[in-house]
C-alpha cells in the first residue's frame, strides 16, 4: 500500500517507464492516480472533453496481467492524453467544436494507433481551440482552459488542454498539433516542453485537418527525455499520407547526450525588436548564456521577413482552412440543422450553428483570399513571401545549427484579454510561425518565470533536425530546473 | 476557362488599393462559404474581417518579382499506390454518424437540377 | 443548319478510367452495388483522412497522352475545385488546373466527303468523380449515393475545332474508341463510364469572333449527341435572328423531349477558389518511362486500318467499320486466320450476318454467340462448295440459335450441297419434261425463263443444288432442241 502515499504524478514519463519495469508500481497503480486528478484538478482546469476511465483501467489490468511479455513496447503500461483532434476510434472527437459534439471516429489516427502499438494508455482527449484556430483556447466550444499557474490566465493554444494538464501534473505527456505554434506557444506559457517536429516527419493521418501544408503533431511534456521517447514512437513514414517522409527515425533518446561543446546558435536580432516583453527577454539572453556557458557559439543571424510571418500565415491558413472545412456541410457527420427549408438552410445554418466565430471568421478570410480577383493578390503573394521566408532560414542554416530566441512575446495573458482584436491575438505567433510556413522543426522549453509565470526559450533547426533540438533542451534541462518548477495546488 | 484570376471590378473593390470590405461582400462571401451569421453577430464579423483583411495587406508591400510561390513545405514528388482493393463495406457502422439515412441513402432536402 | 451561321463546338469527354480501386482510395470502383456500400472514409471526405494516387490513373492517363500525340507533362499538380453540392463530399473535388497530366494533343478524323481533319485536344486532366443523386423514391428528399465519388476520371477536353454535329459524333467516336483499344476505360455510356459535354455556339459565316456558347450536359448517347447539338444550334440561330441574345449558361438535355433547358442547380455564378491541394505532392513522371510506355502501346485505330486495307486487301469503308472496334477488328483477324475463304468474305460476314445478329440482340462481340473459329467452319464449307451462300445464312441462324457447329447444323439438316453433275443431271432432265410449255417459250428466244427453271431445280432439292452447276447443265440440256 506505501504506493497510495507516493507522488506518482510527479515523475516523468521516462521514470514511469523505469518504475512499471522494475516493479516499484503497477500500471493500474499509476493510471488510477492519474485518473483521479483528471477528474479533480482536470476538471477545475477544463483541460478534458473527454476522459476515458474505464477504458484506462481495463488497458492497465491487461498490461499489469501482460508484465512479464517480452513483447512490451517502449510505453509499456505508460499514460498518455491526446489533443482532441486526433481521430480515435470509439470515442469521440469533438476538435473543440460543437460542429461534431457527437461525432465518433471509425478510425484511430496514426499516432493514436503508433502510441498504443507501444503499449501507451489513453485517459482522455485534451481541450482546445476549436479546430485549432487560437492561441488562446477561448474558442473552444467546450469553454476556455485555465492556466495551471494562474487560474484566471490563458493557457495559450491551441493544445492548451495538454499543455495545462502537463503543467499540473494530471499526466506526464500529452499529444498536440501545431500550425502556427499550437505546441510551442501553450508549452511556453504553461512552463512545459513542447516539440513540433518537421513537417512529413509525424504521419497527419487521422489528425483533423486546419491547414493541411502546415500541420503538425507533436508532444508537450515536461522534459526533453520524454519528448524524445514520444517522438521515436509517433514518427516514421506513413504509407496513408502522402505527405509523409521516408527518412529514417533516429534513436532520439541515444542522440540526448550530445554536447553543447562547439553548437552554432543563431541569434535572431528581430527577436528582441519592440514587441517581445522586457522580462521575457531577460529570461531568453539568460538561457543564452546557459548554453554559451557549455561551449555554445552564440552567432547573429538575419530574419529579414520575419515581420511578414504573421500576415503571410494568415492568407495561407485560412485558404487551406475554408477549403478543409468544407466538409462539415451536416450531411455526414456532425452537426445538421434541425428542419431545413432546403439544400441552402441545411447548408448555411449547419455551418453557421456549428461552427464558432473564429472558425467563421477564418473560413471567410479563407474563401475570400482564394476568391476570383483577389486570389494573385493575396494567396499567391502569400505563396511568393512564404518563399521569401523559407529562403531565410536556409540561409540561417547555413551558418548555425540552431536559432533559439522566445517562444512567444509575453507570459501568459488574462481570458478575455485579446478577444476583441483578432490581430493582436494572431500576433502571439509571430515567433512560432516560420516554422510552420517553413515545415522545419521547433520546439519550447521553459527556461525560468516573470513574475509567478514561466517564459519559453524557443529552439528551432534545419529539416529533420529533431535530434539536435532534443540534445540541446536535454544538455539545458541537466543544468536548469524551471522545467521541475510545480504550480502552486498541483503538486 | 483557364484563366480565373480576372479581376472583379464589380464586387467594388479595386485590388491596387485594397480598402476594408463591405458589407455586401461580407454577404457574398458568406453565401459562398455558406455560413448563416446571426443578425447579431453581422457588424462583428464585418469589422473583425476588415481588420484582417487590412492586416495581410501589407503583404502586397513585399518584394516578390521573381519569386517562385511555396504552395508546400517538403520539396519531393507524389508517392503512388499500387491498384488494389482494400477497403471493405462498412456502411452501417459509418453511417452512425450521419443526421438523415435511409436505405443506405444520405438525406438532403430535395435537389432540383 | 440554317444557311449562313457557323457552329463552333468543343466537346468536354468524361472518362471513367477502368481501375479497380479509387483515385485516392482502396474502395472498389465496381459498378451496380448497395448505395454507399463502396464509398470507404476517404470518398465520403471524413475529417483526418487523406489521399494517396493510384499509380494505374498516371499510367492510363500517360496511354491516352501518347495516343494522341499529346505532351505528357513531367510534372504536374492536383488543386481542389471548391464548391458545394450534395454529392461532392469534402466541398471540395481534387482536380487538376493550371499543370494537367497532358496536354497538346491531336485527332484526325474523316469526314463524310472523305476529306480528313484534325482536333486539338487541349489538354486531359485526372480528377474524382462525384456521386450520385437520386430523386426519387425518397419523399421530400433527395438520396446521395457516393459509391461513385472518387472513381478516377480523365477529362479530355477538344479545341473548339468541331464545326456540326456530325463532327462532334465521329470526333467522340473515335475518342470511345481509343479508349477502349488502350483498355483505359469500358466506355460503357448507359453506366456513365464515358459522358460528354459539349459547348456549343453560333457565329454568322465569316464572323471571326465566337458567339456566347451554352454548355450542354447528360449527354449519355451518341444519338443524344447529336440531337441535343442539333437542337441548340436551331436555339441559338433563332433567337440571334429574333433580335435576341444567347446567354453563357449550362443546359440540360431532356430526351424525352428532345430540347434543351437551363440547369436550374448552376444558375449561381461560380467561383471555384482553385488552389494546389496541400495533402498532395506534385506528379513527376520519368521521361524513360514515358518512352517504355510508348513502346508497350497497342496498335490504335488508324494504324490498325492501314494495316487491314494493306494485308487482307479489304476494302476501306469495310476497314473503317471493323476497327471502330479493338474487338471486332480482333473476330476479324481471327476469324480470316482461321478459314480458307477470303479474307473479303469473312469481312463480309462479319459486317454483315454477325453484326446484324449481335445488333439484334443487343449484344457486344465479346458476347457473340459465335466465334470466330466456329464461323470460320461456316465459311469453309462456303469456300469448298459444300453448301450456297444462302444456305449458309440459314446454316448461321442455326448455329446462332445454339445448334452446334457448321458442320454439325450441315449433317442434321441435310444442307450438303449438291455437286454430283449426273444427280443435277437428273433434276434438270425432270423439271424439263415437267414443263413442256416454258421449254418452248424458253427455245423461242424468252432467256429470262432461265430464272424460272433454275428455281424449279433448287426447289426440288431443296436449294442444295450448287447454283453455278445448275445453270451450265439447264443451259446446256435447253440448247438441246
Amino acid at each position: 500500500m506505501g504506493g497510495q502515499s507516493r507522488n506518482l504524478h510527479g515523475l516523468s514519463l521516462t521514470a514511469m517507464a523505469r518504475g512499471i519495469a522494475s516493479g516499484d508500481f503497477t500500471s493500474t497503480e499509476l493510471i488510477s492516480k492519474l485518473l483521479q486528478r483528471v477528474t479533480t484538478i482536470g476538471s477545475e482546469l477544463n483541460a478534458f472533453i473527454s476522459v476515458t476511465a474505464d477504458a484506462a483501467m481495463a488497458a492497465a489490468a491487461l498490461a499489469d496481467k501482460a508484465r512479464k511479455s517480452a513483447r512490451r513496447g517502449r510505453l509499456f503500461g505508460l499514460p498518455i492524453v491526446h489533443k482532441d483532434l486526433f481521430c480515435t476510434r470509439g470515442v469521440r472527437t469533438t476538435c473543440g467544436s460543437r460542429m461534431l459534439e457527437n461525432f465518433v471516429s471509425p478510425y484511430d489516427a496514426t499516432v493514436v494507433e503508433r502510441l498504443a502499438a507501444a503499449g501507451a494508455i489513453m485517459l482522455g482527449k485534451t481541450n482546445m481551440d476549436e479546430f485549432a484556430m487560437g492561441s488562446s483556447n477561448e474558442t473552444s466550444y467546450f469553454g476556455p482552459v485555465h492556466n495551471p499557474w494562474d487560474r484566471a490566465l490563458s493557457p495559450g493554444g491551441s493544445s492548451g488542454g495538454s499543455a495545462a494538464a502537463v503543467a499540473a501534473r494530471i499526466v506526464p505527456a500529452a499529444t498536440g498539433t501545431d500550425t502556427g505554434g499550437s505546441i510551442r506557444q501553450p508549452a511556453a506559457l504553461t512552463g512545459t516542453v513542447g516539440i513540433k517536429p518537421t513537417y512529413g516527419r509525424v504521419s497527419r493521418h487521422g489528425m483533423v485537418a486546419f491547414a493541411s501544408s502546415l500541420d503538425q503533431a507533436g508532444v508537450i511534456t515536461r522534459t526533453a527525455e520524454d519528448a524524445a521517447l514520444l517522438l521515436g514512437v509517433m514518427a516514421g513514414f506513413d504509407p496513408r499520407d502522402s505527405t509523409s517522409v521516408e527518412h529514417p527515425v533516429p534513436d532520439y533518446v541515444a542522440g540526448l547526450d550530445a554536447p553543447l561543446t562547439g553548437l552554432k546558435i543563431g541569434i535572431v536580432r528581430q527577436h528582441f525588436d519592440a514587441g517581445l516583453d522586457a522580462e521575457c527577454a531577460a529570461r531568453v539572453r539568460e538561457a543564452l548564456a546557459v548554453l554559451e556557458s557549455q561551449g555554445a557559439i552564440l552567432t547573429e543571424v538575419d530574419l529579414p521577413n520575419l515581420d511578414l510571418s504573421v500576415p503571410t500565415y494568415y492568407v495561407v491558413a485560412p485558404a487551406e482552412c475554408s477549403s478543409n472545412l468544407s466538409r462539415f456541410d451536416g450531411v455526414r457527420f456532425g452537426h445538421r440543422a434541425a428542419d431545413p427549408r432546403d439544400l441552402m438552410d441545411l447548408y448555411c445554418r449547419s455551418r453557421g450553428e456549428g461552427f464558432g466565430a473564429e472558425v467563421k471568421r477564418r473560413i471567410m478570410t479563407g474563401t475570400y483570399v482564394l476568391s476570383a480577383g483577389y486570389f494573385d493578390a493575396y494567396y499567391l503573394q502569400a505563396q511568393k513571401v512564404r518563399q521569401l521566408i523559407s529562403e531565410d532560414f536556409r540561409k540561417a542554416f547555413a551558418k548555425v545549427d540552431v536559432i533559439a530566441g522566445p517562444t512567444a512575446p509575453t507570459t501568459a495573458f488574462a481570458l478575455g484579454a485579446k478577444t476583441d482584436d483578432p490581430i493582436t491575438m494572431y500576433l502571439n505567433d509571430i515567433y512560432t510561425i516560420g516554422a510552420n510556413l517553413a515545415g522545419i522543426p521547433g520546439m519550447s522549453i521553459p527556461c525560468g518565470f516573470a513574475g509567478h509565470l514561466p517564459v519559453g526559450l524557443q529552439l528551432v533547426g534545419a529539416h529533420f533536425t529533431e535530434q539536435r533540438l532534443l540534445a540541446c533542451a536535454h544538455q539545458y534541462q541537466q543544468l536548469t530546473d524551471w522545467h521541475e518548477r510545480v504550480p502552486e495546488a498541483c503538486a | 476557362m483557364l484563366t480565373h484570376v480576372t479581376l472583379d471590378t464589380s464586387a467594388g473593390t479595386n485590388p491596387e488599393n485594397l480598402v476594408s470590405l463591405t458589407k455586401d461582400q461580407v454577404q457574398h462571401i458568406a453565401m459562398l462559404a455558406r455560413l448563416q451569421l446571426a443578425e447579431q453577430e453581422f457588424d462583428d464579423v464585418v469589422a473583425k474581417l476588415s481588420r484582417i483583411v487590412d492586416f495581410v495587406d501589407q503583404l502586397q508591400a513585399a518584394p516578390t518579382g521573381n519569386v517562385l510561390p511555396m504552395a508546400h513545405p517538403l520539396q519531393q514528388k507524389q508517392r503512388l499506390r499500387a491498384d488494389v482493393v482494400t477497403e471493405s463495406d462498412e456502411r452501417d457502422a459509418i453511417q452512425a454518424n450521419a443526421g438523415l439515412v435511409r436505405d443506405g441513402f444520405y438525406l438532403v432536402p430535395k435537389v432540383i437540377e | 443548319m440554317k444557311a449562313g451561321w457557323e457552329v463552333v463546338i468543343g466537346l468536354e469527354i468524361h472518362c471513367q478510367l477502368a481501375t479497380r480501386s479509387k483515385i485516392f482510395s482502396g474502395a472498389s470502383t465496381a459498378y451496380g452495388a448497395e448505395p454507399n456500400v463502396q464509398a470507404c472514409l476517404i470518398d465520403l471526405g471524413y475529417p483526418g483522412v487523406l489521399p494517396v494516387l493510384n499509380e494505374e490513373v498516371v499510367r492510363m492517363a500517360c496511354m491516352f497522352g501518347l495516343a494522341v500525340n499529346a505532351t505528357i507533362a513531367p510534372r504536374s499538380v492536383f488543386a481542389r475545385k471548391n464548391y458545394f453540392y450534395p454529392d461532392l463530399p469534402k466541398g471540395y473535388q481534387i482536380s487538376q488546373y493550371e499543370l494537367p497530366i497532358v496536354a497538346n494533343g491531336e485527332l484526325k478524323i474523316r469526314l463524310e466527303d472523305g476529306s480528313e481533319k484534325r482536333i486539338g485536344i487541349v489538354r486531359a486532366h485526372l480528377e474524382e468523380d462525384a456521386g450520385k443523386s437520386v430523386h426519387e423514391g425518397l419523399g421530400q428528399y433527395t438520396g446521395i449515393d457516393l459509391n461513385r465519388a472518387g472513381t478516377p476520371l480523365l477529362e479530355i477536353v477538344s479545341a473548339p475545332d468541331l464545326r456540326s454535329s456530325a463532327e462532334a459524333v465521329t470526333y467522340l467516336r473515335r475518342i470511345h474508341s481509343i479508349v477502349r483499344y488502350l483498355g483505359i476505360s469500358d466506355g460503357n455510356m448507359q453506366e456513365g463510364s464515358f459522358r460528354c459535354d459539349a459547348n456549343v455556339s453560333v457565329r454568322p459565316q465569316g464572323q471571326k469572333a465566337l458567339g456566347t456558347r451554352a454548355e450542354l450536359k447528360n449527354l449519355n448517347s451518341f444519338r443524344f449527341i447529336e440531337k441535343a447539338i442539333n437542337f441548340e444550334v436551331n436555339r441559338q440561330v433563332e433567337l440571334i435572328v429574333d433580335g435576341g441574345k444567347v446567354v453563357q449558361e449550362t443546359r440540360l438535355y431532356d430526351a424525352a423531349r428532345d430540347e434543351t433547358r437551363p440547369m436550374r442547380s448552376k444558375e449561381e455564378a461560380n467561383d471555384y477558389r482553385y488552389f494546389p491541394d496541400p495533402d498532395l505532392l506534385p506528379v513527376e513522371i520519368d521521361p524513360a518511362w514515358v518512352q517504355a510506355l510508348r513502346k508497350s502501346l497497342p496498335e490504335l485505330p488508324d494504324a490498325k486500318k492501314e494495316r487491314l486495307i494493306r494485308q487482307y486487301r479489304l476494302r476501306s469503308d469495310d476497314a473503317e467499320i471493323l476497327v471502330g472496334s479493338r474487338a471486332l477488328a480482333d473476330y476479324f483477324e481471327a476469324l480470316a486466320a482461321a478459314t480458307a475463304a477470303p479474307p473479303q468474305t469473312a469481312a463480309n460476314w462479319v459486317i454483315g450476318e454477325l453484326s446484324a445478329a449481335l445488333n439484334r440482340e443487343g449484344l457486344d462481340i465479346e458476347h457473340s454467340k459465335i466465334s470466330a473459329a466456329e464461323l470460320a467452319g461456316l465459311l469453309d464449307r462456303i469456300n469448298d462448295q459444300s453448301i450456297s451462300g444462302k444456305i449458309a445464312k440459314e446454316v448461321f441462324e442455326a448455329m446462332w440459335a445454339g445448334e452446334g457447329g457448321a458442320d454439325q447444323v450441315i449433317r442434321a439438316k441435310g444442307l450438303t450441297q449438291i455437286t454430283d453433275n449426273s444427280a443435277i443431271e437428273a433434276i434438270v432432265q425432270a423439271v424439263i419434261q415437267a414443263h413442256p410449255a416454258q421449254v418452248a417459250d424458253y427455245r423461242n428466244g424468252k432467256d429470262k425463263l432461265i430464272g424460272f427453271f433454275v428455281g424449279q431445280v433448287m426447289k426440288q432439292t431443296g436449294g442444295k443444288a450448287n447454283p453455278e452447276q445448275v445453270n451450265e447443265v439447264l443451259k446446256k440440256r435447253l440448247a438441246q432442241a
